[in-house]
């Protein structure tokens, strides 16, 4: 998968420790949102404090992984040499049935059929750390 | 309480190069002091605040630039909104004069981005923010998170590449009449559309130019503007605003323009249709079409017509950039500073080929940051009595 060439290529993400469960998740294959136990609301990117209410009463859950194309574009310049390989590639909002939206790429489809609204589901490119985490990278292909 | 109508800018520079290998951005910094302060009939000496940002260096800016400019300011911002930051320096500087913190506000701006050779908007989107761990894995670039929102606004209102590419037209006809404009060939709607794709569906020349460049604005209470030797041009309205990824479904298309736009115009007492001009950062031309909507010059959604066929040319129902803007005349890394100066230069008249017949009023407006992830968003109105 990751030699295809709309495909970058994906180092382990810098990890915090507000971080650390959403990128374990991935490197099992869950996609991790947050949920916060005092107001209810799912939040993505995760971190400490719910950000509707202040709580740090946060609970993490496995989200189905499945949403939609919000928005996106086809990247074709970028100076960046792990991705001036991969041009032309396609970064996109994805609107996830759980409520939040997640910065993602769309890959394993040729980047010009790519639509707002088109049905994708989540996958996952593992990025094992120097120290030993198994984390990953979440990505979204055509449902 | 407010400061509305009793702050003025009494004096401008506007670098005239935009190309300037053999200086450093204090250099630059320093001329367009020099310059502006003669513009406004001042001297260093009676600068006692310094407004400045910068892309290089961040940190501690104003103290830097005090130890360039040999001076001991009694009122300091570094405030770094993004290009912005300059329009909402304006802002600063009059409640710091209005509350009696200093008298004569100068607000710095200069760099060599161009000589630099940085490659602007087309490198991930890195960032020191906790999340940009979420954002740089996937090579999101500035151009292609303006592009995001680009194509949202196409999907929700029918928006189209035609009615951005007149943005860039209309921009480049401005900078063929300013001698100081980096691009002044003129260009047809065919040319944006058949440049190449950046990040789709934003062209080459939908995107705004990289220049060297640099500008002072000082900015004194009205009171004592009037004794100097330019016509004040008078804060009549300011706000300022942040939008980003809100928690469950966001709106891409609604900018911080709307929050500051709302502040700035309620402030002034006046609305969108009584200004005569507009100066937009025009990062790319979405940017131009979402703030005109955001600010309440059309409705959402009807951006597209308003720019069309000449719409925001000069003769058009809103003259927008008439000095070519950052897509066409000068755009060295933040932009903010220069709309500010164009806003005076119009409102101080006799622009000539480029000058908005009967300009009395006039809205500047900046977004700095990445629009389709977050964003700060400045706006002032200016008058010339």
């Amino acid at each position: 998968m990751a030699d295809e060439k709309q495909n970058p290529e994906y180092s382990a993400p810098a990890i915090d420790w507000e971080s650390r469960a959403y990128w374990e998740g991935a490197g099992r294959g869950e996609l991790v949102l947050q949920r916060c136990r005092d107001c209810g609301v799912v939040q993505h990117r995760p971190r400490g404090l719910c950000a509707s209410c202040l709580s740090d009463d946060i609970e993490h859950f496995v989200a189905s992984g499945r949403g939609e194309v919000y928005t996106y574009s086809v990247v074709r310049q970028n100076q960046m040499p792990a991705f001036a390989k991969a041009v032309p590639y396609v970064v996109s909002y994805v609107q996830l049935e759980e409520g939040p939206q997640l910065l993602t790429n769309i890959v394993d489809c040729d980047p010009d059929t790519v639509t707002i609204g088109m049905p994708v589901k989540v996958d996952f490119v593992p990025t094992p750390s120097k120290n030993g985490d198994v984390l990953g990278v979440p990505r979204f292909v055509p449902a | 309480m407010s400061f509305s109508g009793k702050i003025a800018i009494a004096g401008i520079h506007e670098y005239e190069s935009r190309w300037a290998p053999d200086k450093t951005s204090f250099q630059i910094m320093g001329e367009c002091t020099r310059e502006a302060l003669t513009d406004a009939g001042l001297t260093l000496s009676d600068v006692d605040g310094l407004f400045c940002a910068s892309m290089a260096s961040d940190a501690m800016m104003p103290v830097q630039l005090s130890e360039y400019l040999n001076i001991k300011p009694r009122y300091l911002d570094g405030s770094n909104i993004g290009g912005s930051s300059f329009v909402s320096h304006v802002a600063h500087a009059a409640a710091a004069i209005h509350a009696g913190l200093c008298d004569v506000g100068l607000i710095l701006y200069g760099s060599t981005a161009a000589s630099d050779a940085m490659a602007i908007g087309t490198g991930n989107s890195g960032g020191r923010d906790p999340g940009a761990a979420f954002n740089t894995p996937y090579g999101m670039t500035l151009v292609s998170s303006y592009a995001m929102v680009a194509h949202r606004h196409m999907h929700e209102y029918g928006t189209t590449s035609e009615q951005l590419a007149d943005i860039a037209v209309s921009t480049r006809h401005h900078a063929s009449l300013n001698p100081h404009a980096k691009m002044q060939n003129p260009i047809t709607r065919a040319d944006v559309l058949e440049s190449r794709v950046i990040a789709d569906p934003l062209h080459l020349l939908d995107c705004c130019i990289i220049s060297d460049g640099g500008g002072a604005v000082i900015v004194t209470s009205l009171e004592r503007a009037k004794d100097l030797r330019q016509k004040p041009v008078v804060v009549r309205g300011t706000g300022e605003s942040v939008a980003h990824r809100e928690i469950g479904a966001p709106d891409l298309t609604t900018i911080a323009a709307k929050q500051s736009g709302e502040q700035a115009f309620a402030m002034a007492g006046l609305s969108p249709a009584d200004m005569h001009l507009a100066t937009i950062y025009d990062s790319f031309t979405i940017t131009v079409l979402c703030t005109l909507e955001n600010l309440g010059f059309c409705k959402k959604g009807e951006g597209g017509a308003f720019v069309e066929n000449g719409g925001i040319g000069l003769g058009g129902r809103l003259p927008v950039n008439p000095d070519g803007g950052g897509l066409s005349s000068n755009h060295s890394g933040m932009r903010g500073i220069f709309l500010v100066i164009e806003a005076v230069r119009q409102l101080r008249g006799g622009l000539g080929a480029r000058q908005v017949e009967g300009a009395e009023l006039a809205v500047a407006h900046g977004t700095g940051g990445y629009l389709g992830l977050m964003h700060s968003g400045a706006t002032l109105i200016l008058s010339n009595s």
